[in-house]
């Protein structure tokens, strides 16, 4: 498979999930671990175009994908305009979700340049974060839209 | 654990010809939850997600159809119902044919399908067969699929009434399980259907509704009242961790009618 723009050849343990490949064979440890039923949404990648809940991709079944976790979403140094208004918008507390937040907000940035806050907040609407209520989250990448 | 990835179906089928109890694997959104969970350890995976002929959307709705297609998919009710599975992650990734092989009570799929008497069309390396929806799920997550067989696609009858409603109850709009679902349709004639999820074993048809209300051209108010009293003695709900007997029974009754009025407005 092809992650992060790098092919990577890996051998995965018996109906291992991809974020267990992710983080404990591949050192990508961005996505996070917590709910293990696709609830939480905070391992969320990109799999072939579409932003998903690695917990709940069989790493076997990734054979030939091309993903993108949260290590991938900025380019280099050079952070993704989401991560830039979550830190200047201060929508991040303890950071447990952020990663699969980031994921989710660019993935949608990337299809819908300009949504309204309803289509953020409905982008959204599979990550929960337990700190913010979600206000501070918001608001950041509301800033992102040209008013 | 094995895995085949077959790329088309003839390979799915041979493969599943080989190991006709293998496990078979499209979204991954049930199966990996109890796998994850160690309620299921899979000695042989047939991964579907790579076979383009289950994803075919045409007239019929092939089983690796996901909820995102669905959502802007040509069938109103079943949009409607695919907007409300999970989050956006899950619709990702999810498919219809998901949702038949699991046949959980509160599959948000099934009403529709229930609501136009779907037939479900049953594949394996050597025969074709079609079942109607009410005899392919047999109970509480069980199907009459056997070793050996995949579901191919769900097939839709030819008339299907512009008039559908999809709505469900829940605690939350985003990840929620229903509480109680339902599925309206209103043909021009008046034929009227009525189906309903979480309330029963299996999908449920409120039969005595339909047919009370199918006779009325216009219905009055107090037909509308009768309509919601009869869904809610019809339905055959149970009181669990997500609610309560009494009030699914409530629920479907009042869900029902605000869908039926939705059609006749």
């Amino acid at each position: 498979m092809r992650i992060n723009g790098q092919e990577v050849d890996a051998s995965v343990g018996a109906s291992e999930s991809l974020l267990v490949l992710l983080r404990e064979g591949l050192g990508l440890p961005g996505s996070k671990n917590a709910c293990e039923q696709g609830e939480c949404g905070s391992c969320t990648v990109i799999l072939d175009g579409r932003a998903i809940c690695s917990c709940l991709v069989m790493a076997a079944d990734a054979e030939g994908a091309e993903i993108t976790t949260v290590e991938g979403v900025a380019d280099g140094d050079t952070l993704h305009a989401v991560q830039t208004a979550m830190i200047e918008g201060g929508g991040v507390q303890c950071g447990f979700c952020t990663p699969g937040i980031v994921v989710a907000a660019a993935h949608l940035f990337e299809s819908n340049p300009v949504p309204t806050a309803d289509e953020i907040k409905e982008a959204l609407s599979g990550n929960i974060c337990r700190c913010t209520g979600y206000s501070a989250i918001l608001r950041s990448l509301e800033s992102m839209v040209p008013r | 654990m094995d895995i085949d990835r077959p790329a088309d179906l003839t390979a799915a089928l041979q493969a599943l010809e080989q190991v006709p109890d293998a496990t078979l694997l499209a979204g991954g959104t049930d199966l990996m939850v109890e796998v994850n969970f160690g309620h299921r350890r899979p000695e042989h995976i047939i991964a579907l997600r790579r076979v383009e002929e289950l994803a075919e959307l045409n007239g019929t709705i092939g089983s690796g159809v996901t909820w995102a297609r669905l959502e802007g998919g040509p069938y109103k009710a079943l949009a409607q119902a695919a907007r409300t599975v999970g989050s956006p992650q899950i619709r990702a990734a999810g498919t219809i044919g998901g949702n038949l092989g699991t046949a959980s009570p509160a599959g948000d799929g099934l009403p529709f399908l229930a609501a136009l008497d779907a037939t479900i069309e049953l594949r394996s390396a050597s025969r074709a067969r079609r079942l109607p929806i009410d005899e392919f799920i047999t109970g509480v997550k069980r199907t009459a699929i056997e070793p050996g067989e995949l579901i191919h696609s769900v097939i839709l009858p030819e008339e299907i009434p512009e008039r559908q409603e999809f709505g469900k109850v829940g605690m939350r709009n985003a990840m929620v399980i229903s509480t109680v679902m339902a599925c309206v349709m209103r043909y021009d004639d008046g034929r009227t259907r009525v189906a309903l999820g979480s309330v029963a074993t299996t999908p449920l048809r409120a039969r005595r509704a339909e047919e009370m209300i199918s006779a009325q051209a216009t219905p009055s108010e107090a037909d509308l009242t009768e309509f919601q009293r009869l869904v809610s003695e019809e339905v055959r709900p149970i009181t669990d961790h997500r609610s309560t007997e009494s009030y699914r029974r409530h629920a479907s009754g009042v869900l029902a009618r605000r869908l039926l009025e939705r059609c006749l407005s």
